[in-house]
């Protein structure tokens, strides 16, 4: 009974969360929905480094790789052959793929696909790593992805990037996208695949020795992560319109560890808070930035860089008194919602004891 | 009687140190075996060899397989040895401990699960029969151990000799055919590991297991054990029945020390 309750809310929040989705495409400014869409973005390749990080345990910092991928993917394929030949004025682009051009949601698969691929052909000798090294493998090959992008001209157009991508500012597509990406991973966790990852987060030789083999299921839970990354990036070189490699730099993955860590590592709900806070939050702490005048006096403090600063005490505080993030690895589900309505002091009540 | 496990004449050098020296075991089908010693006497290494954790140095071990075929099991993965039959405990407890206890076990059950990811992930009604087989399994394992009430609770919020028991009945959920217990009873009090004495024979029984355990505990060992092998310092310096173990000179030795006026 209440698994159909559940499912019944969660098909009613998707289809109204789609038609809010719709509002704010016809209603909204360029700038509002562009937040919007940056937040859904951030929010799938938050997830998808939650896969990694959060369930499965392996502290993977390879996002933006992943990312670049599915980008490039996109930008090559997607570019109109006519508009070719002034986006590779430089370099002219090798003439195996000048001619393909693949529809949006060909290319978009086919970049999380390739990620995939990748994903799969490092994770033999990287994921026998553990912990700090893997972290630092799994950085030192997004790198690596970065600077072969660069390198490789006449496919990846080099260090001037590929501009004149179509834009798709429109979050009713986005929303779609990020609505499949968190069914398919919640569907994911909850099944015994989700279990097998939870257990060799927790501990890999008891897990190994219940029968789950180690490789095979980090192997699996990295493929996955990087399928989303890819996925993600490429939406995220269509709402920009331009891909450049120095869109992908390291410090691209660390925005995505501050989502899952902020929102709980090994939470999905916690993966889309997350998301909105760092991604709005960045966007509406500009305030800050700008020139303040207080009784006729300008404040020193406020000038270009302030919210960087505020940021990042705002998340000092954050992870000092909520070292689990938001959710740590509980869920937000309808159960806890209901519980909620009933009592709502209970739910703060509940914390002190040793649940 | 036929032989499940046998270790054959198995060495771990760990670097110049010997842990275990030539160690020959014999399990039969449905026996209850002992493996005693003093501390430090290699008989965890040589269940870490036994579930691949380690591969031997020297030796070889075989297991018997449903079909009735010997398969050479040394330096396999510890999952593919699982898989096998062969399910063990650990003498720190490891469990999930961030995980429930109904999770707990249903882990163990994933090795059953025939299903690829993708039909696990989208529900397919293949995944989902497997699955509902798997809920029912744990659902009773939970109710035979006295833990279905408690299968919401976090692994590590149990008490100690739940612990111990939750750990045992992971095990079981892999459907072993044999089944090796690290020191089942550390830290337990008589009154539990009365209560663990009678839980390991109900299940030796009910499942036709045959079990192999590490134990301190010389009432449980004498109780329930059908052969005794006693190791120190990596070699076997005994193996018999619970009477001729008793009564074994170098058995007291290595456990008492030697009298020096004597």
């Amino acid at each position: 009974m209440k698994k159909k309750r559940d499912l019944i809310l969660s098909v009613i929040l998707l289809i109204v969360l789609f038609g809010l989705s719709w509002l704010l495409n016809s209603e909204m400014d360029s700038y509002v929905r562009r937040i919007a869409n940056l937040c859904m973005i951030y929010a799938i390749i938050g997830l998808s480094m939650n896969v990694t990080n959060g369930f499965a345990g392996q502290f993977s910092l390879g996002q933006a790789g992943f990312m670049a991928i599915g980008a490039y993917v996109v930008g090559i394929f997607t570019v109109p052959v006519a508009a070719r030949a002034t986006v590779f004025y430089a370099v002219p682009m090798n003439p195996a793929i000048a001619g393909i051009q693949l529809p949006v949601w060909a290319a978009l698969l086919g970049g999380g696909l390739l990620a995939a691929l990748v994903a799969f052909l490092i994770g033999a000798p990287i994921l026998r790593l553990k912990g700090d090294y893997l972290a630092i493998a799994t950085l030192g090959f997004s790198e690596i992805i970065r600077i072969v992008i660069t390198n490789a001209s006449s496919i990846t157009n080099g260090a001037l990037g590929i501009k004149d991508i179509p834009t798709l500012n429109d979050a009713r597509y986005i929303f779609l996208a990020t609505a499949i990406a968190f069914v398919f991973i919640a569907a994911l966790i909850n099944s015994s695949y989700g279990r097998a990852f939870k257990a060799i987060r927790e501990d890999e030789i008891a897990a190994e020795a219940m029968g789950i083999n180690l490789y095979k299921h980090k192997c699996l839970a990295f493929m996955i992560s990087a399928f989303f990354a890819g996925v993600g990036g490429g939406l995220y070189a269509m709402l920009l319109g331009t891909v450049d490699p120095k869109n992908f730099l390291f410090t691209l993955t660390y925005n995505f560890l501050l989502i899952i860590v902020l929102g709980g590592m090994g939470s999905i709900t916690g993966s889309m808070f997350g998301a909105i806070i760092v991604t709005a939050g960045l966007e509406y702490l500009r305030i800050f930035d700008e020139p303040l005048e207080l009784f006729g006096m300008n404040i020193p403090l406020f000038r270009p860089g302030l919210r960087m600063v505020i940021f990042s005490v705002l998340l000092m505080v954050c992870v000092l008194f909520w070292r689990h993030g938001i959710m740590g690895t509980k869920e937000l589900t309808w159960d806890r919602i209901a519980q909620f309505c009933k009592n709502p002091l209970a739910v703060f009540k509940r914390k002190g004891a040793a649940k | 009687m036929t032989t499940v496990l046998k270790v054959d004449s198995i060495t771990m050098q760990f670097g110049g140190v010997i842990a275990v020296n030539n160690l020959n075991i014999d399990i039969h089908e449905g026996e209850i075996i002992a493996l005693i010693g003093p501390n430090g006497a290699g008989k965890t290494t040589a269940f870490n060899m036994i579930t691949g954790v380690y591969k031997p140095t020297k030796g070889r071990i075989l297991y018997t397989n449903d079909a009735g075929e010997e398969v050479d099991i040394t330096g396999m993965k510890p999952s593919t040895i699982a898989q096998l039959g062969v399910a063990r405990t650990f003498q720190n407890i490891r469990l999930f401990k961030e995980l429930t206890v109904y999770e707990n076990v249903m882990i163990a059950e994933h090795l059953h699960l025939k299903s690829d990811f993708l039909s696990a992930t989208l529900h397919l009604p293949w995944y989902n029969k497997e699955q509902q087989v798997a809920e029912e399994e744990v659902e009773r394992l939970l109710k035979e151990v006295g833990l279905w009430e408690e299968r919401g609770e976090k692994a590590s919020s149990l008490p100690y000799g739940k612990q111990r028991r939750l750990e045992i009945i992971r095990a079981m959920a892999t459907h072993p055919k044999v089944l090796l217990l690290d020191e089942p009873a550390a830290g337990m009090n008589p009154n539990e590991t009365d209560d663990l004495t009678a839980f390991i024979k109900t299940i030796h029984d009910k499942y036709h297991l045959t079990v192999f355990m590490i134990e301190h505990h010389m009432d449980l060992v004498m109780e329930i054990s059908d052969r005794i092998y006693v190791l120190d310092f990596g070699q076997t310096i005994a193996k018999g029945t619970p009477q001729e173990i008793q009564n074994d000179d170098r058995v007291i030795e290595a456990y008492l020390g030697v009298d020096e006026d004597a």
